[in-house]
């Protein structure tokens, strides 16, 4: 009996309701949490897998050898190589291709590479205004690593 | 006056509450479902082809692209598949980083179904507060593996990197001044381990709060209650598993019945349901985010009192540690060896199986001691609770369709693979 009638008082009353409210209400008065985008950003890790880039030595040679583990390593197959003995006797590459539309940004090339050259960096705003600029070669990736070197040098000591 | 026969209705592929890419043909009779056939497909990316293409560790990314709101879930699968095989022992502190983030996943995976059902159901402020608990988690993944989403993180033998000994922080802009900055990293201050530590802290909170909105909102029973009942029996036959099994009140758990891992250490409970209908299974699911933070917490303290190494010393499987494969020449030749041809598994097939948040999600893999896979069949627990759709359907109302599609929680990269 008083199980019926407490029943028939929490439906009429909308009590389920309110306690509802209540959760919304006081809401109201909290600080958004909302984050303003382009002005403020969230944290990014330094594990952060974005746009790939390729890097220098300090003395502005660059560190790629041409042993294509990452073009064997790439699940998919976003990477292309060509390579050539330079006059000095060394390996370099002539050619290094990344199509960003097949890259699943999955960091084996990264995770691959015998003497860091290619990183991916921290930049995850990037678009293209032509479809073709989905292929980034060797000169754009090259630059991205003169460009963002300071920093992903910071991110090497942070990732442990 | 003639008399309209039942009449045929095209529910999405491109409809929101679909979930993605489901064709379902219904049959309707006025508001009522005669039948409901759903038509699958659009979303087939040939994942399992794929894989037999590929070095084993190739296509640990992929089954990240499977469930994709249960990352981390589908990689243990197959990565425990492959340790299945290889017949190796991972070290515990890996067991433990595994556990962990399996039910980061489950809880992330729970939220965001939580979240998008009550909004199928008209209820938008649970999948606002939800996704706020998400960012959490997702930050926790990035810190760990360096992506939100595809984390590509478990490898055979171990995991690949360890815990980061510091947690990302806000950093200075034109919105937030100093104190608030402090407010905002308040719980970064520390390690990952820490971070975690303070969301499972504020963690039971906020499911009191999901709960206040809809545990007892009239609304939310009306749409739920005695919606899509499945009774044991059935659920059985048709080969239900995870929280549909549970929600019908069979106690099944493959974290309990045969553990892997680390699970038979844990301490945890497995809620079940009385009823089998949709209103079950919801609580069903909100009792397992409980469960989930419980065992997020123990893990926590364990990994904060035992380092150790997180993958095998075996050469032949995980790749060797970078400064001694800078110096020495025999790491340099397993390091090229293992991201060339990766590594040859002994003849043989297995089918190993884990607690998904969705339910049994399992590897069949069949090696021909080759380095890649002879065959790899994907067992999506998606795709038996999505045959069941017309069978829970039949004799309900359109609106209700909704519900029967949110309650059975389909992805369409499992299902579709």
């Amino acid at each position: 009996m008083i199980n019926k009638i407490s029943t028939i008082f929490k439906s009429l009353f909308l009590l389920e309701i309110l306690k509802g409210l209540s959760v919304t209400g006081k809401k109201l008065f909290k600080k958004p949490i909302t984050v303003q985008y382009p002005d403020e950003k969230t944290p990014q890790s330094a594990r952060f897998r974005g746009l790939h880039a390729l890097r220098r030595y300090p003395n502005g040679e660059e560190r790629c050898i041409g042993c294509k583990l990452c073009e064997a390593v790439c699940p998919a197959l976003a990477i292309s190589i060509d390579t050539e003995m330079r006059t000095d006797g060394t390996r370099r590459t002539t050619k290094y291709d990344i199509d960003l539309f097949k890259c699943v940004y999955c960091g084996f090339c990264e995770e691959a590479c015998p003497v860091d050259a290619i990183v991916e960096t921290k930049i995850f705003e990037f678009h293209f205004e032509n479809r073709n600029e989905k292929i980034v070669n060797k000169f754009d990736l090259l630059k991205i690593g003169d460009i963002y070197e300071q920093e992903e040098l910071k991110d090497r000591k942070n990732l442990g | 006056m003639k008399e309209f026969k039942n009449f045929t209705m095209n529910f999405g592929p491109q409809h929101p509450a679909a979930h993605g890419v489901l064709r379902l043909v219904l049959q309707m009779d006025g508001e009522v479902i005669k039948d409901a056939d759903p038509h699958i497909g659009l979303l087939h990316r040939a994942t399992e082809k794929l894989a037999e293409s590929k070095p084993y560790n190739q296509s640990i990314g992929y089954m990240d692209r499977l469930d994709y709101v249960s990352m981390m879930c589908n990689e243990h699968a197959y990565v425990l598949a492959i340790e299945k095989l290889l017949n190796i022992d991972i070290p515990d502190r890996a067991k433990y980083i595994r556990v962990m983030f399996d039910e980061i996943t489950r809880i992330l995976n729970h939220l965001l179904w939580l979240g998008a059902h009550a909004l199928d159901i008209g209820a938008m402020s649970v999948f606002l507060y939800s996704f706020r608990e998400r960012e959490d988690l997702m930050d926790s993944y990035e810190a760990v593996s360096g992506t939100r989403m595809h984390a590509t993180y478990y490898r055979p033998g171990g995991v690949f990197r360890d815990l980061p000994e510091s947690m990302p922080k806000y950093e200075k802009s034109i919105i937030k001044n100093k104190d608030e900055l402090k407010d905002l990293n308040y719980n970064r201050e520390g390690t990952l381990l820490d971070f975690l530590e303070d969301f499972v802290s504020r963690f039971p909170e906020c499911i009191n709060e999901y709960e206040n909105l809809l545990t007892d909102n009239r609304i939310w029973k009306q749409r739920t209650v005695g919606i899509g009942v499945v009774n044991p029996e059935r659920a059985l036959e048709l080969g239900f598993t995870g929280p549909m099994l549970r929600g019908s009140g069979i106690p099944w758990d493959l974290r309990k019945k045969q553990p892997y891992e680390v699970y038979n250490k844990l301490k945890f409970d497995i809620p079940i349901g009385k009823t089998g209908d949709s209103y079950d299974r919801y609580l069903v699911r909100i009792e397992e985010l409980r469960q989930s933070n419980k065992i997020i917490k123990q893990c926590i303290d364990w990994l904060k009192n035992n380092p150790g190494p997180i993958m095998i010393n075996d050469a032949k499987v995980a790749t060797p540690n970078r400064e001694n494969m800078k110096e020495d020449m025999e790491s340099l030749i397993h390091h090229f060896k293992i991201f060339t041809e990766g590594y040859c598994i002994p003849e043989g097939e297995t089918y190993t199986a884990i607690e998904a948040p969705k339910g049994e999600f399992g590897i069949y893999l069949i090696s021909d001691g080759a380095n890649k896979p002879y065959r790899l069949k994907i067992r999506a627990p998606g795709f038996p609770h999505l045959s069941a759709l017309n069978e829970m359907c039949k004799n309900h109302m359109l609106s209700d369709v909704v519900t029967i599609i949110g309650t059975q929680d389909i992805v369409f990269g499992e299902i579709d693979r």
